[in-house]
């Protein structure tokens, strides 16, 4: 599962919607992997708004990588910075979580992971 | 002759369901038909699929042309979820938007999962219209531009894990009259809804595309027609290779890949049933007359009557921007009020 797919995710308790703690999901005992992806910076550029950026920040020091600014670039800062680009692409795009657990914030359920396939279904009494 | 069974009355059928709601209004009444619709789905639709996975999905590689045509027209980087994507024909089909696909069946995802990393592997080589193979012909490549990114996930359409009002746009493919009660396919349709963005001033929400079977299919020769039962099981037969090869083409054609283009395009129809396959209403067996023992699972369908979907998308809290109906399916675009107008209350 990438990165990004994660910044869409939240926990399907139904009574977990409502709290902030439920998003964004967090990792634990990840294992990552890193996909070849070809570099595509318009599709990031046309991305960037639709991603909760502060959630992006949690989810990217939780895994161990370097701490995101504060404030998300402009479209325009981002198509001009080829680093940011790239540091984005491989996090967004490249990383995979394979193995591991999401945990939601709120209610404590964690979702499986397997072969980089996260599984939402819930046990009959959290439905 | 229909290849289909009425359900008995024993089971919970749409209308049983629907009335033991109404007219016991208590809260254990609900939940007690709640749990038995839920079982009741769990042996006529998730086991099947479960079951059926790879024959299915090696016979569902057909995107429709109007489902394909509302995902090219989304813009650039918008970000779509399809819920109840089964083998995932329809992700990465438009190269500049986003899509998670999610579905109820582990095995189906497993499967779009390798669909999709094989695509994505092929991005920008002209090599991938051949090696893609013909099982997946006409995904992806079309338009050039390889395939745009996605990802999968296993999640139930009635307790979905997206962030809500996260999505510019939500497919919803031939799933929906898989849910066993109204009031399930009405929850369905107004979780698809939550899962958009709101509209604002002047700028519209993010928009629903929901296709269902229709009851109205004269034309098929299935001949379910106006007027007719509503919620059925319909056979699917899981021919084993060897008695494909031994069967007559004609009555093999729906589930054969090779000669799947004259039968499939609607992409969502059951197999052709040699009459023997409806008469049983177990779903782990009852085949047979059908070559040597090919098993039959039944499916559980509630066929939609002309108007009903556009009644369960207001019944849902949403709007409906078009409709239509399109080979043996009615289908609508549905969005939510824009602010201001009164949200739709999210009572669940």
């Amino acid at each position: 599962m990438k990165v990004l797919t994660l910044n869409f995710l939240t926990c399907a308790v139904k009574t977990c919607k409502a709290s902030s703690d439920s998003f964004p999901l967090h990792p634990k005992d990840a294992e990552l992997a890193s996909d070849d992806v070809e570099l595509n910076p318009q599709l990031l550029v046309n991305l960037l708004p639709r991603i909760d950026w502060n959630a992006l920040r949690t989810t990217s020091t939780e895994l161990g990588f370097p701490q995101l600014p504060e404030q998300p670039p402009t479209a325009e800062e981002l198509q001009a910075d080829e680093k940011m680009l790239k540091d984005l692409h491989t996090l967004l795009m490249e990383t995979q979580l394979m193995e591991g657990k999401l945990v939601c914030g709120h209610c404590g359920h964690e979702y499986a992971v397997r072969e980089g396939i996260a599984n939402f279904l819930l046990p009959s009494h959290l439905v | 002759m229909a290849a289909s069974s009425t359900i008995p009355s024993a089971l919970p059928s749409s209308s049983a369901a629907d009335d033991v709601a109404k007219l016991t209004a208590t809260a254990a009444a609900t939940e007690e038909a709640e749990a038995r619709a839920e079982a009741y789905e769990r042996t006529h639709v998730h086991g099947v699929y479960e079951a059926i996975a790879p024959h299915f999905s090696a016979t569902r590689y057909k995107p429709w042309p109007a489902v394909a045509s509302f995902l090219r027209a989304q813009p650039p980087g918008a970000v779509g979820f399809d819920v109840g994507c089964g083998n995932g024909k329809y992700l990465g089909l438009n190269p500049t938007v986003f899509m998670v696909g999610s579905d109820r069946s582990p095995s189906l995802i497993a499967l779009a999962r390798s669909r999709t990393k094989q695509l994505q592997r092929h991005q920008g080589s002209k090599a991938r219209d051949q090696a893609d193979g013909a099982a997946w012909e006409g995904t992806g490549g079309e338009g050039g531009g390889g395939a745009g990114p996605s990802e999968v996930i296993v999640a139930d359409g009635l307790s979905l894990p997206f962030r809500e009002c996260a999505a510019d746009f939500v497919i919803c493919v031939a799933v929906i009259h898989h849910m066993s009660t109204r009031a399930r396919r009405q929850e369905a349709i107004r979780q698809l809804l939550q899962c958009v963005k709101a509209g604002e001033a002047g700028q519209p929400g993010g928009q629903v595309l929901v296709y269902v079977w229709a009851l109205e299919q004269s034309s098929s020769r299935r001949g379910w027609d106006e007027g007719g039962e509503q919620d059925l099981l319909v056979p699917w037969v899981l021919k084993s290779q060897q008695s494909q090869q031994a069967k007559a083409p004609k009555e093999t054609r729906d589930q054969d890949t090779a000669g799947a283009a004259a039968s499939n395009k609607s992409g969502e129809e059951p197999p052709a049933s040699g009459g023997a396959a409806a008469a049983g209403l177990d779903a782990t067996q009852s085949g047979a007359a059908i070559g040597q023992a090919d098993p039959v699972f039944q499916r559980y369908y509630h066929l939609y009557r002309k108007g009903e979907l556009e009644e369960d998308v207001l019944a849902a809290g949403g709007i409906v921007v078009s409709s239509g109906y399109e080979r043996d399916n009615w289908w609508v675009v549905a969005t939510n009020e824009p602010l201001g107008h009164g949200q739709p209350e999210a009572e669940i």
